[in-house]
């Protein structure tokens, strides 16, 4: 029976309301309680700030697309290895990598952050093992991975022929054989339409051969999603990423969420997640006119309920793109001519790498990081807009400090405004420059923990409601005082004073003091078998896979500490 | 100029990483405060002082301090990394990636040079008395950014990859070459007085190689237009020019379409 309690911290904890008071929080055998006995061991938390694990919603940090960013860029790793993290009995581990770090690199920095969850964005279902893998090797924090379902053949014919149960039970099948956590989307259709040199990119290009559509793609498996009750909704990234007008292909793909209600048992109230909204968020016709559509997009996203956002935010540093998007990696290719890899997953999906540089000298670059904070900024309800950078894609998660001091700072927007060479073309397209808003610690708390948990549905596991588990983190802020110079608050973000998971504290003084175990966390549907559903398994394996069937779920053994979220659908 | 000399005392097991010898980290120190800079061999930390000893003494800045190596550092790597001012004398032959990354002063080795001579640096200059290796002001392995400035002059031969991505900047090498030559360069010169054996200007956008000897295996992706005379390294030659990689995507200046340029001496 371990006890701990974390005393005169100032709590914040949007989950179970609290919103900065001076309070106490206990700890017994890992899991949060309401009450410890005098024996328990006290970590004092006065003048420090204190807060739930931080959880991403949204990261590429394992797998075979992070691994081939890897194997291409050795470049991301000079003179910047250090010896560092890990414990001491063990050695120390060597971190590697930038924009696309080590497994180890990655545990050990989202721990020093304060983060205890990731949520990895793109899992390719035939080459899962290898995801799983990864997350074996990444030290302390709890990992989920999304399948990505967007090109999937399975689903394009059931969407099709209208067979929402077999679409559903088809999804729950692919989950189990996964072990994944829900429905990812990668430009719906644009994928498949890519293996035949073609893309989609409006919602309502039809997909080649196929002749479906990708609005049709995506309310299928919305309507599925909630026919399943999964804890997450539909996770997507949708058409025409990353080009100028693309703002009304986004509002488009938004609106295809209008009239459906989450029905699920975890506490999550939207249907429709849409990632990375910075590179959906573009205004004007061309590079040469580029503006932001920050506030078009926001003004939907203000008033429907039923959809939450992650920023995706522009780091301005050197960085390695990888998504299942593989048309855009062409296109992209072709702008910086650096180096391209593609890479094509039989009947599910496909993906593209290119290395990439946010230029502060670069007008498009300066857009780009004005519009990330303009969506954080024009946000009414933050809990559901939350703090990423699409790592790697935007920046590296390592950055995530820095996003937070541009948000609570207005002037640490305008220093970063005054390095830039066109800062007056930067500020004339966007709307940054005229926006004072500042957020505080709670609304950090909303963007970085509560909000990604609710809609993720594991607001009871990753907050500091009782029984969550206890998972937190103990920053060097003291919240009635906050450091006028805003590097102080990016410092207090980028190290930990302590973070805890279930209760051990794993980072002290921004030490790794502790690797204990970690979960991967997935959906386990318990549903009758759909003999239909298994028949056209067996039948589109015996055709068109290169594997067997048997040798396509993965096997237990590779996925590390399972933890299940179940559900029944009768 | 002050003048630290450097004397090998004790050889390593391995190779040892000797990127705090420039004169930018030895300058304003002591000899006892150089004899502490840390090297790596392998994983393991050890003190320049562990393998050498110091006489002489460091200059107040980086361009008043020369260095100056004694004894046989054919294990010994990366002398004069970053450095940005300042001169190195090495009197023998020596390990890989001497003067990587370097932005200015001068390198002398009187002796051979390893691989990875010079990559991705931005100015100043090295001697090689002797041959180096492979790739000779190239990119680092994977990266897109090659020598973009100084001048590189290799009084022997040299190997592969010489001026891969190559962006700016000038090699000499007064000897032969094997294979691949300004390979993906967007800028440059690079100059071969003997002969190569192939792959001159594979992928090249920009860029100009000067080759003296022959080409054995030229790359089918280059055309002649023309026969030129040129100064080159101080003395006029005539050249016939070829103009490519004409299966590699091509920029524009003021309307006029960049080729990367082969001259073959007449």
């Amino acid at each position: 029976m371990s006890e701990l309690i974390i005393k005169n911290g100032y709590v914040f904890d949007p989950i179970s309301g609290l919103k900065g008071d001076k309070a106490d929080i206990s700890v017994k055998d890992g899991k949060i309680v309401d009450k410890v006995s005098n024996k328990a061991e006290v970590i004092d938390a006065a003048g420090k700030t204190v807060m739930a694990g931080g959880v991403d919603i949204h990261c590429h940090v394992a797998g075979p697309k992070v691994n081939l960013g890897r194997e291409m860029r050795p470049e991301d790793k000079f003179f910047r290895g250090e010896y560092r993290g890990g414990i001491l009995k063990q050695g120390k581990r060597m971190e590697m990598g930038f924009s696309i770090p080590s497994t180890w690199k990655t545990g050990y920095a989202y721990a020093r952050m304060g983060y205890t969850f990731t949520n990895e964005a793109a899992m390719p279902p035939l080459l899962a093992p290898h995801v799983h893998e990864e997350f074996r090797d990444t030290p302390i924090l709890d990992q989920a991975a999304m399948p990505v379902f967007g090109n999937n053949w399975f689903c394009f014919e059931y969407i099709k022929n209208k067979e929402l149960e077999n679409n559903a039970a088809y999804i729950a099948w692919l989950l189990n054989a996964t072990k994944g956590i829900g429905i990812k989307v990668v430009n719906p259709g644009g994928t498949e339409a890519w293996a035949w040199g073609e893309n989609c990119t409006t919602i309502n290009d039809p997909v080649p051969y196929f002749d479906i559509t990708p609005a049709e793609i995506v309310k299928g498996l919305i309507e599925a999603n909630e026919y399943l009750g999964l804890p997450h909704s539909v996770h997507i990234h949708g058409n025409n990423l990353g080009n100028p007008g693309n703002y009304k292909d986004t509002i488009d793909t938004l609106k295809l969420a209008e009239g459906t209600k989450a029905k699920n048992k975890f506490g999550r109230e939207q249907v429709l997640h849409n990632t990375h909204l910075q590179f959906h968020s573009y205004k004007g016709t061309s590079w040469a006119d580029f503006e932001s559509g920050a506030k078009e997009v926001m003004d939907y996203v203000n008033s429907n309920k039923n959809i939450t956002v992650d920023i995706g935010q522009v780091t301005l540093d050197e960085t390695t793109t990888m998504t299942a998007d593989g048309p855009f990696e062409y296109h992209l290719n072709q702008l910086n001519h650096i180096k391209w890899a593609n890479v094509d997953v039989e009947l599910e999906t496909g993906s593209g790498i290119v290395p990439y540089i946010y230029d502060k000298n670069i007008k498009v670059c300066g857009i780009q990081w004005a519009i990330g904070l303009e969506i954080g900024l024009y946000a009414k309800d933050l809990m559901r807009v939350h703090i990423t950078t699409d790592h790697p894609n935007a920046g590296p998660f390592t950055r995530y400090p820095r996003v937070i001091k541009w948000l609570m700072s207005q002037k640490a927007r305008e220093a970063t405004l005054d390095t830039m060479k066109w800062k007056d073309k930067v500020i004339a397209a966007s709307n940054i420059a005229s926006m004072d808003r500042e957020l505080g610690l709670y609304d950090i708390a909303m963007m970085t923990r509560a909000g990604p948990a609710k809609a993720l549905g594991l607001s009871s596991i990753y907050s500091l409601t009782k029984g969550a588990d206890a998972n937190i983190a103990i920053y060097n802020l003291d919240a009635n005082k906050l450091p006028s110079d805003p590097e102080l608050i990016e410092a207090a973000f980028q190290n930990t004073a302590y973070t805890l998971k279930e209760g051990v504290v794993v980072v002290k003084d921004g030490q790794i003091v502790a690797e204990p175990p970690k979960y991967t966390l997935w959906t386990k549907v318990n549903m009758p078998e759909n003999a239909q559903v298994m028949h056209d398994i067996k039948e589109k394996f015996s055709r068109n896979y290169t594997v067997n069937l048997e040798n396509y779920a993965v096997f237990d053994e590779h996925v590390h500490n399972a933890r299940a979220i179940e559900l029944d659908v009768a | 100029m002050e003048t630290v000399t450097m004397t090998l005392t004790s050889q390593p097991e391995l190779f040892l990483e000797c990127y705090n010898v420039t004169p930018d980290q030895f300058a304003g120190k002591s000899l006892a405060e150089i004899a502490a800079l840390p090297a790596h061999e392998g994983k393991i930390q050890w003190k320049l002082g562990d393998f050498f000893k110091f006489d002489g003494k460091a200059g107040e800045t980086a361009a008043d301090t020369k260095i100056v190596v004694n004894g046989d550092v054919r294990r010994m790597k990366r002398f004069g990394q970053k450095m940005s001012a300042g001169e190195i004398v090495i009197n023998n032959d020596t390990d890989m990636y001497i003067g990587g990354w370097m932005t200015g002063g001068k390198i002398t080795v009187k002796g051979n040079a390893d691989s990875f001579l010079g990559i991705a640096m931005e100015g100043g200059e090295i001697l090689i008395e002797g041959d180096a290796q492979n790739h000779v002001g190239s990119a680092y392995r994977g990266d897109w950014r090659g020598m973009s400035g100084g001048l590189i002059r290799v009084k022997g031969k040299a190997g592969n990859d010489i001026g891969t991505a190559m962006t700016g900047g000038t090699i000499i090498i007064e000897g032969d070459a094997f294979i691949h030559v300004l390979t993906h360069a967007e800028g440059g010169t690079v100059i071969i007085k003997g002969d190569v054996e192939g792959r001159v200007g594979g992928q090249m956008v920009k860029g100009d190689a000067y080759i003296f000897g022959n080409i054995l295996y030229p790359l089918p992706g280059f055309k002649k237009i023309a026969t030129v005379e040129k100064e080159v390294d101080g003395a006029t030659y005539t050249f016939d020019q070829f103009i490519g990689d004409l299966g590699e995507r091509k920029t524009k200046k003021k309307g006029e379409i960049i080729y990367g340029n082969i001259y073959l001496k007449k």
